[in-house]
């Protein structure tokens, strides 16, 4: 089923995408997209959803099944307390893309904003994954607790900038960065650390990858050529010392 | 370096006398101040906390508990609390945790607010003859409402927004499960069912066992996220974004991995034995307009089926706050007083952040007024309601609701003790110790629970008809039918509220 965005408010829009959902709809595509938020907020089970144009904030928002494909950019929040699906954009994501995750992948072709990945979570075989093929900015996985954030630093369109911003996994107490690359000790924030991958992780890694390279259509040899760096927490509790009683 | 370090604040007298050494105490002392020694319970004073336990298990009352009687020099400045507040950290280094509220403010405005009732001029209505209606909604209401005659009835044309229809006005504050045990989530729940009311999840999800009663539950979203799905979302009467409570307004929690066991794992969805860490802020939340996105995204997620309410805690620019919120959105707004209790807070700030909730509701409720949009949230004031006379007297200052923790956790048992961090509950509330939960039985705690808010209910009308009002309504805001006694200009200012005899 296909629905022009266009100039539609957010509410009457993704009312039609969970009426078309409820009737039974299980392919949909959206054009002429213009910054409507909460696009598959909260929607649940085997759904395809492509967008054409640029998706509001939040995209995916507390979302449990479905497979969204983004044509284009992506504004802030995209996956934001996820709970399981996919999320594939063709170009770059935002800020807080991925934010409170607790399963699923968000898979981006291009750079990633601000705040990416914070307090991502891991639950037995609920692992979120979150491949950014570009750069990512300041604070990314922050207070992580759990899951898989991958940083190519491919397709990076501001070519002199770093592959990673400032303060990187301040607070991590679970989950790991990899980081295809070398990285600044001094890009690190408190609790966090920089370790060798070791095969455990490489499988991880290629097993990742090779999805994600499947989605882009993209060289995994290529990609895998390179050496990579993981960044992962000092303590499961890294504030326990902080407290007493009496 | 020898020094000296505290006294015990308690002394446990046993009557060796009345003593049949049935070891009932001692099996039922969770912090380890009873043992069997040489053929007789004996007492580590300096392990008691007074939580009564073993006096109240004690088959022939022969446990008495007492302040020390050892004291140290006097001083109005520099207490035993702040003494033995500096030997802690002196030796440990760290952040003093507490529990329940603020200690170090006793005067509650509460208490120095009177309420009216009729003589003579008009009359007072006895609730024992006459309805009198508690009935509470809590949301955005409209402005006006547009009624079609349509032969001999009336149709409403004006769409409502979704409410919580209350029978009492009267909620059970938000306490998440990790802080306290299920079965203690499980009784408040059922007793809000019994009631017409609410319980709250508080942020660390929802057990299992308690989403038959989720119609009466408001799930809230804090800022771990923890428990928060599609399901959760859902399940719950309304959606609760907590951005600060009143114990702790502006820091994070938390909850040591000790505490996250196989259950708890389950429910918070985090791994057993991780810290559960609630960051400060919200991270997707950095302005009204990053909370008015949130509103709207758990609006969406649950199809505008559901009032969203947003909690912050008493601060000082809590009215400013409040309209933000409001037009963020919000169908109420929760303003959580600076002596709310908590299971586990920094001291430094239970005690020493934020405003007492009777200031911050007045101001709230004239601002939002003033600005001619209090019809569009509802308020709902927490900290410090301990028995019907502070619900009266915070819906006479601008509430449409009250909502009670401690005084729920009272009538569960607890008894005060301050102890909640250690999670060693003797009464089977604040622990996750599967012997210790096994002493709280949800269905007689919800039982007591339920007697009172039936108690206060009756005590609400009582107040209600001797004011010659015969509906909850008719109190809310209605600062005319209280009176200041012992309170200075300014606070009668903000209050709204004249000085007695005037």
């Amino acid at each position: 089923m296909r629905i022009v965005a266009n100039y539609k408010h957010y509410k009457e829009l993704n009312e039609e995408i969970f009426q078309a959902v409820q009737a039974g709809v299980a392919e949909l595509t959206l054009e002429d997209v213009n910054g409507q938020r909460f696009i598959a907020d909260c929607l649940k089970g085997k759904l395809n959803i492509d967008i054409y144009g640029t998706p509001g904030n939040d995209l995916g928002m507390f979302m449990d099944g479905p497979t969204v494909t983004v044509f284009g950019n992506a504004q802030d929040g995209v996956g934001n307390t996820m709970s399981s699906g996919k999320i594939i954009i063709h170009g770059d994501g935002r800020d807080i893309l991925g934010h409170s995750m607790r399963g699923g992948k968000i898979f981006v072709r291009g750079d990633v904003g601000y705040r990416v990945g914070i307090h991502m979570k891991t639950y037995k075989s609920n692992v979120p994954i979150i491949v950014a093929g570009g750069r990512a900015g300041d604070f990314l996985g922050e207070y992580m607790a759990g899951g898989i954030i991958i940083v190519l630093g491919i397709h990076n369109r501001a070519k002199k900038a770093e592959i990673l911003g400032d303060w990187v996994a301040t607070g991590q107490h679970g989950g790991a960065i990899y980081v295809r690359g070398d990285v600044d000790e001094s890009k690190l924030g408190n609790g966090a650390s920089q370790f060798r991958v070791t095969a455990d992780d490489e499988i991880t890694i290629k097993k990742v990858l090779k999805e994600y390279c499947q989605v882009f259509g993209l060289d995994l040899e290529g990609l895998l050529d390179a050496e990579f760096t993981k960044i992962a927490p000092l303590s499961h509790r890294p504030y326990a010392a902080l407290y007493t009683c009496e | 370096m020898e020094m000296y370090s505290s006294v015990p604040e308690f002394r446990v007298d046993i009557d060796r006398q009345a003593c049949r050494l049935c070891k009932r105490c001692i099996e039922n002392c969770s912090f380890g101040a009873l043992e069997w020694r040489d053929n007789k319970v004996k007492a580590f004073n300096d392990r008691c906390v007074a939580c009564q336990r073993c006096v109240s298990m004690c088959p022939e009352d022969a446990i008495a508990l007492r302040r020390t009687p050892s004291v140290m020099s006097a001083h109005p400045i520099w207490t035993e609390n702040a003494r033995r507040d500096v030997f802690t950290q002196s030796r440990t280094g760290a952040i003093l945790l507490a529990s329940t509220g603020n200690e170090l403010h006793e005067q509650v405005i509460f208490d120095n607010l009177l309420l009216d009732a009729c003589q003579v001029t008009n009359p007072a209505i006895d609730p024992l003859r006459e309805p009198i209606e508690l009935r509470t909604y809590i949301g955005r209401k409209p402005r006006f409402v547009e009624l079609e005659e349509l032969g001999d009835s009336l149709r409403l044309n004006t769409k409502l927004s979704p409410a919580l229809k209350l029978e009492i006005p009267i909620m059970i504050a938000q306490m998440s499960y990790g802080a306290i045990s299920v079965e203690a989530h499980e009784a408040l729940a059922r007793a809000a069912v019994m009631r017409g009311t609410t319980m709250g999840s508080g942020e660390g999800g929802l057990h299992k066992k308690l989403y038959p009663y989720a119609d009466h539950i408001i799930v809230q979203v804090a800022s771990g996220r923890f428990g928060v799905h599609p399901a959760y979302l859902e399940a719950g009467a309304a959606v609760e974004i907590k951005i600060g409570q009143g114990a702790k307004p502006g820091i994070g929690g938390h909850l040591p991995g000790t505490k996250i066991t196989d259950e708890i794992s389950e429910t918070r969805m985090i791994p057993i034995g991780a810290d559960a860490i609630s960051p400060a802020p919200h991270h997707d939340i950095y302005s009204i307009e990053d909370l008015a996105q949130l509103v709207n995204a758990l609006k969406e997620a649950t199809r505008y089926k559901k009032p969203v309410l947003v909690k912050i805690a008493a601060v000082h620019n809590v009215a400013a706050i409040c309209s933000g919120i409001c037009r963020a959105g919000a169908d109420a707004i929760v303003i959580d007083g600076f002596r709310a209790g908590t299971g586990a807070t920094p001291k430094v700030i239970r005690d020493n952040v934020g405003i007492p909730v009777e200031l911050a509701l007045a101001s709230v409720d004239q601002r939002l007024r003033e600005e001619g949009i209090r019809n569009e949230t509802s308020i709902i004031a927490s900290g410090t309601i301990r028995n019907s006379g502070d619900v009266a007297k915070a819906i006479a200052l601008g509430a449409d609701a009250v909502k009670i923790g401690t005084a729920a956790l009272i009538a569960l048992g607890c008894t005060v003790c301050k102890r909640c961090y250690t999670g060693k509950c003797a009464w089977g509330i604040a622990t996750q110790d599967p012997e210790l939960r096994s002493r709280l039985d949800p269905v007689e705690g919800a039982q007591r629970v339920s007697n009172l808010l039936l108690a206060w209910s009756i005590e609400l009308k009582e107040i209600l008809g001797a004011a010659g009002i015969n509906s909850i309504e008719s109190l809310r805001g209605n600062r005319d039918r209280l009176r200041g006694y012992g309170l200075d200009h300014t606070t009668l200012e903000i209050l709204g509220v004249q000085p007695a005899g005037s």
